[in-house]
């Protein structure tokens, strides 16, 4: 393809989008954080991933995944759209799940992160690794660390009591069914459309715990 | 994004003056608005006052019998909350029905209330917006409005509030606490809360600049069966066409308020009388006024299939 037809059917997709997004602004790109030796402020923060203290020395714009992904190299959490609107970049903190997109590091000093380098190893696979694993849980694997975090806290949630959308009672205690697994795991998008398997996946997981 | 400086309050008071003092400064709650309009530099915040540590976080009886939510609780520890649960089913339901549980978890109750509008072409820097640039015009309202205002629009602008939350504040007749630079405290019945759009499309609410929520107040439970019903484009995490919010009494009696289709939670109360007569009895008073596009004349009569399925779900429950 000649570069001239790649920009003309870049910009149409850009057009249509901006006008049927209903969540608005997905692929508009926006300011990466600067090299360090730009910033124009040395913010400290400190915070604590996956049981090791961290000290930085960030611009303020700086993202919490950014900081995980371009200070620590912990590449793991995935940057999707950057908005809100995906869930790769899900990691866990002080015990619950986020979008680390939208939070500025410096919200998170004393902070507990854990990121999917966190949960596991190669060596020795979180359970809610090996069930993924098992069922086919992804295809190219881009939405797996952010799936995988939201899996894990979900399980979390379902056990502490946090009510969901499609809970019939808001007065009893949920149960990990298939439509309430479905329903908490909305924010994460798989666009290899590996749904069906990550709702299996984290079935067996709820089912070996009980 | 824009370069801002940053800053972490340690009291309401200090939280207010550092805002009030301070042209071009906001409070920074849970970061998952404002951080992704300062992204697409909609939002230019010079500095940032971040109100992680005010200590809001609590959720109070209150002497009335009713609850006192602090600004900070977020939305997924308000839902959980037994007694939101047992007492005002609607909040908790609306909340659910809102966003990812993700964005649930650093959702606060005033970050929510104050999240702008999903109107396209506010998000479109590209495009004439008077909201997001006062006097530039209004694409909207020639362009696709399909998720927009059906009611209480002006020429100005047609965008709607786009939150949960607040339909079921609404409903519930919630009052919002505030204080100011002067440590000044004042409260906000939630129906005055957010505005119409009319020639100042830029000002969403009624909050003064610098003014901090400190808490949002429930009076004591109504009783009745608690209803929140959303229509939307797929099954969850998408913002409403239309919802409704509904408290019904086992007489019929009942109270109902509808998001997505104004610029604030819609509701009139005189229109609740006919409440026992059925749906399109109510809703034929409560968008008497209303001036739909072309592209979302569909929600006047969603509005009134949602609410009879509402009532129907009250009925049967
Ligand atoms: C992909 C996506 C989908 C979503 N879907 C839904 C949905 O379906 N339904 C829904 O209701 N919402 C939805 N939301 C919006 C979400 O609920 C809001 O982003 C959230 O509630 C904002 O709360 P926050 O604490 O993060 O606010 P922030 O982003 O921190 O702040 C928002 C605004 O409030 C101001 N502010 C914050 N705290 C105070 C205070 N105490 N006093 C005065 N001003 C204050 C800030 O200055 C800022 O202007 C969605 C968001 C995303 C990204
Ligand atoms: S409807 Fe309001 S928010 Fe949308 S383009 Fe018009 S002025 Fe802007
Ligand atoms: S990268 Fe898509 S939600 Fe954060
Ligand atoms: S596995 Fe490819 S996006 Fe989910």
């Amino acid at each position: 393809m000649e570069e001239g037809e790649y920009e003309i059917s870049r910009r149409s997709v850009l057009v249509s989008s901006a006008v049927t997004a209903t969540l608005a602004a997905a692929g508009v790109s926006e300011a990466q954080p600067l090299p360090k030796a730009l910033a124009p402020a040395d913010h400290k923060v400190s915070f604590v991933v996956n049981g090791k203290g961290q000290a930085f020395s960030l611009d303020p714009r700086i993202t919490l995944l950014d900081a995980l992904r371009e200070h620590l190299h912990l590449t793991g959490t995935k940057k999707g759209c950057d908005h809100g609107q995906c869930g790769a970049c899900t990691v866990i903190v002080n015990g619950e799940r986020i979008n680390s997109c939208l939070s500025l590091a410096l919200q998170h000093e004393g902070d507990e992160v854990t990121t999917i380098e966190g949960l596991g190893t190669p060596e020795k696979l979180h359970p809610m690794q090996a069930a993924f694993v098992k069922h086919d849980g992804y295809q190219c694997g881009y939405c797996t660390p952010g799936q995988i975090c939201s899996a894990v806290a979900v399980l979390d949630e379902i056990k502490r009591g946090v009510p969901s959308h499609v809970q019939a009672e808001l007065t009893r205690a949920p149960t990990p069914t298939n439509a309430e697994l479905r329903e908490r795991m909305s924010g994460n998008i798989c666009r290899c459309g590996a749904y069906s398997n990550i709702a299996e996946a984290m079935a067996d997981v709820a089912e070996a715990r009980v | 994004m824009r370069l801002f400086t940053y800053e972490r309050a340690k009291t309401p008071a200090e939280a207010a003056r550092a805002v009030a003092g301070q042209p071009g400064a906001k409070f920074l709650a849970g970061g998952t608005n404002l951080i992704d309009l300062m992204k697409l530099e909609i939002e230019t915040p010079t500095h940032l006052v971040d109100v992680q540590d005010l200590k809001l976080d609590r959720i109070e009886q209150t002497g009335e019998g009713g609850l006192k939510i602090g600004a900070l609780v977020s939305n997924t520890a308000l839902a959980s909350d037994a007694r939101v649960r047992r007492d005002y089913g609607v909040l908790a339901r609306a909340i659910v029905a809102g966003a990812s549980g993700q964005l649930r978890n650093k959702a606060t109750t005033a970050g929510n209330l104050l999240q702008r509008t999903r109107c396209p072409y506010f998000y479109d820097t590209n495009m004439p917006c008077n909201k997001r640039k006062p006097g530039s015009g209004c694409a909207a309202i020639a362009g696709y409005s399909r998720q927009l205002a059906v009611i209480g629009a002006s020429d100005q602008c047609i965008a709607t509030h786009p939150g949960d939350m607040a339909v079921a504040l609404r409903v519930l007749d919630a009052t919002v606490e505030t204080v100011n630079a002067a440590g000044e405290p004042r409260a906000i019945p939630i129906a005055d809360f957010h505005r119409l759009p009319g020639a100042t499309p830029h000002i969403d609410t009624n909050l003064a600049p610098g003014e901090l929520i400190t808490a949002v107040t429930l009076p004591r439970p109504l009783g009745g069966r608690h209803v929140y019903e959303k229509v939307r484009d797929r099954a969850s995490y998408a913002f409403a066409l239309v919802s409704v919010a509904a408290v019904i009494q086992w007489d019929g009696t009942g109270r109902v308020a509808f998001g997505g289709v104004a610029h604030k939670p819609w509701r009139i109360e005189a229109a609740e009388a006919a409440m026992p007569q059925g749906a399109a009895a109510v809703t034929t008073s409560l968008f008497a006024d209303a001036k739909p596009t072309h592209d979302n004349a569909f929600k006047v009569p969603l509005a009134t299939r949602t609410l009879a399925a509402v009532i129907a779900e009250g009925n049967a429950a």
